[in-house]
């Protein structure tokens, strides 16, 4: 089980650990409620440092990523970031991941730490025919997520003025403590937010200096469960639940983010193929209007049909009410009424719009 | 510390049963609580049901995660509290006290005999944690 280097912090600071992705990681700190509040009302901090790091470095590198990733690289100015998908031939996909362009020569991605080591190899595996250097650094950075409406102030006190230059999607490089980060205007969360990648060794030191700094800002750490609540609030995939090896990205409602127009990128064929003959499934976002929290897994009903099943759900810190995303045949309705099926027991949901808080 | 109250009885499902003339109280144990962190959460089965000794009768949930409720005995169940249904916390605040989940009539007092002892559960739970 691997640690990052903020472990002893979480440790003496009593948060609950779990294993997850091979990582022992805070789930809990001081609740999950509390938390996700922080995070919509103020600011929260979160260890994300088992995320991987992936640099892609030569000529031909933006040729490269393309060939890689389903959205169009073309459009992705220098120190702006980019949602895309790498996928398999068939389309189903390897990962979900942000790239952030240093330069035309110079990609930096941001991928899910269960597929961090899978991923490095699929790049690696594809990138013979092309004059790069793929190396995985995700052991060389800490990251950390500063989410929430308070975080760009936190941020300008503790890194200084230049973090107010920074647009959506952007990210820039800023000196601190002898260091240089990558601090990007990204996140998870729906919320105003950064994330910082920083040398490993740094990590605590600017964990430890935010919460210092962070007192006047309603600032909490957060641990995992927080940041599925929150993403789950705004209808964000989850690799593993709503996009996987299994489910491809046009299934995943990330049609926006496949570009089957532009350039050529393993599996757009089978995408191309796909959407030609019309979508099997889909995914649709509900609320609870019976009792119960839908969970994973849970089978979906439309009339008397079972048409899916939950891939995720939870009870809404910020609404109250349970919502979950769930993947169903893709003739099931649009709207209305369906049933999760929970404990063996029938219960009304009603298909709703995403965001689910807005 | 994990609290474990003396005079009641245990299940390795980590519920507590208090015997009394009348009924059985049934609630689930500061561990589990405590492991599944926030309760949002809480399904009753309704009054006048039967359960049967080791089936579910209900379940509980926090934000991350779902457990079932196991029967520590057969019987009728009585009274929920249902004071959970507005406030499933009440079971992080107090498992022992006020969170208690359902009152049962036994069936066969018999079956109160197999319960583990809070020196029981206590060990159990250490060995839990040890694996």
């Amino acid at each position: 089980m691997r640690k990052t280097a903020l472990y002893d912090i979480h440790k003496e600071n009593n948060s609950k650990i779990v294993d997850f992705a091979g990582w022992q990681m805070p789930v809990v700190y001081s609740g999950i409620r509390d938390e996700h509040m922080s995070v919509r009302n103020g600011v929260g901090i979160f260890d994300v440092s088992h995320m991987g790091e992936i640099r892609i470095k030569g000529q031909q590198a933006h040729e490269f990523c393309q060939y890689l990733t389903t959205n169009d690289l073309n459009v992705v100015k220098d120190n702006q970031a980019q949602y895309t998908v790498l996928c398999e031939e068939s389309g189903g996909a390897v990962d979900d991941i942000i790239i952030y362009k240093f330069s035309g020569d110079e990609y930096f991605l941001c991928v899910n730490a269960s597929n961090s080591k899978k991923d490095f190899e699929w790049i690696v595996s594809h990138s013979k025919d092309f004059n790069v250097i793929v190396t995985d650094e995700s052991l060389n950075y800490s990251q950390l997520a500063v989410q929430g409406p308070k975080s760009r102030d936190l941020l300008v006190k503790v890194l200084g003025p230049e973090i107010d230059l920074i647009k959506k999607f952007y990210f820039n490089f800023i000196k601190w403590n002898g260091s240089v980060l990558i601090v990007a205007r990204t996140g998870y969360t729906g919320e105003e937010g950064y994330e910082l990648f920083l040398p490993w060794e740094k990590g605590p030191l600017l964990w430890k200096k935010l919460f210092e700094d962070g007192i006047q800002y309603e600032i909490a750490p957060c641990g995992l469960g927080a940041r599925d609540t929150l993403r789950l609030e705004m209808g964000y995939s989850l690799y593993g639940f709503e996009i996987d090896k299994d489910i491809n990205p046009l299934e995943s409602g990330l049609d926006r983010y496949v570009k089957l127009e532009g350039d050529d990128f393993i599996g757009k064929n089978a995408l191309l193929e796909y959407g030609k003959t019309g979508k099997k499934r889909k995914l649709i976002s509900f609320e609870m209007v019976d009792k119960g929290i839908p969970r994973n897994g849970y089978p979906i009903y439309v009339k008397d049909d079972l048409a899916g099943y939950v891939t995720s759900g939870t009870l809404s810190p910020s609404l109250g009410k349970s919502i979950g995303l769930g993947l169903v045949k893709s003739e099931s309705l649009n709207s209305g009424e369906i049933q999760v099926e929970i404990r063996n027991n029938m219960r009304k949901a009603r298909i709703v719009s995403l965001p689910f808080i807005k | 510390m994990v609290d474990i109250p003396n005079d009641l009885k245990y299940t390795e499902e980590h519920e507590w049963a208090r015997v009394n003339d009348d009924w059985v109280e049934i609630g689930v144990t500061d561990y589990a609580q405590d492991a599944l962190g926030e309760i949002v959460f809480v399904e009753l089965p309704g009054e006048g049901d039967d359960i049967t000794i080791g089936d579910t009768f209900g379940g509980i949930e926090s934000t991350k995660s779902v457990s079932d409720l196991y029967a520590p005995i057969s019987g009728e169940i009585v009274e929920i509290n249902e004071a959970l249904l507005e406030s499933p916390e009440i079971i992080n605040e107090d498992p022992y006290g006020s969170g208690w989940i359902v009152r049962v009539k036994p069936n066969d007092s018999n079956e109160l005999e197999k319960l583990l002892d809070s020196e029981d559960y206590s060990e159990f739970i250490e060995n839990q944690a040890e694996e």
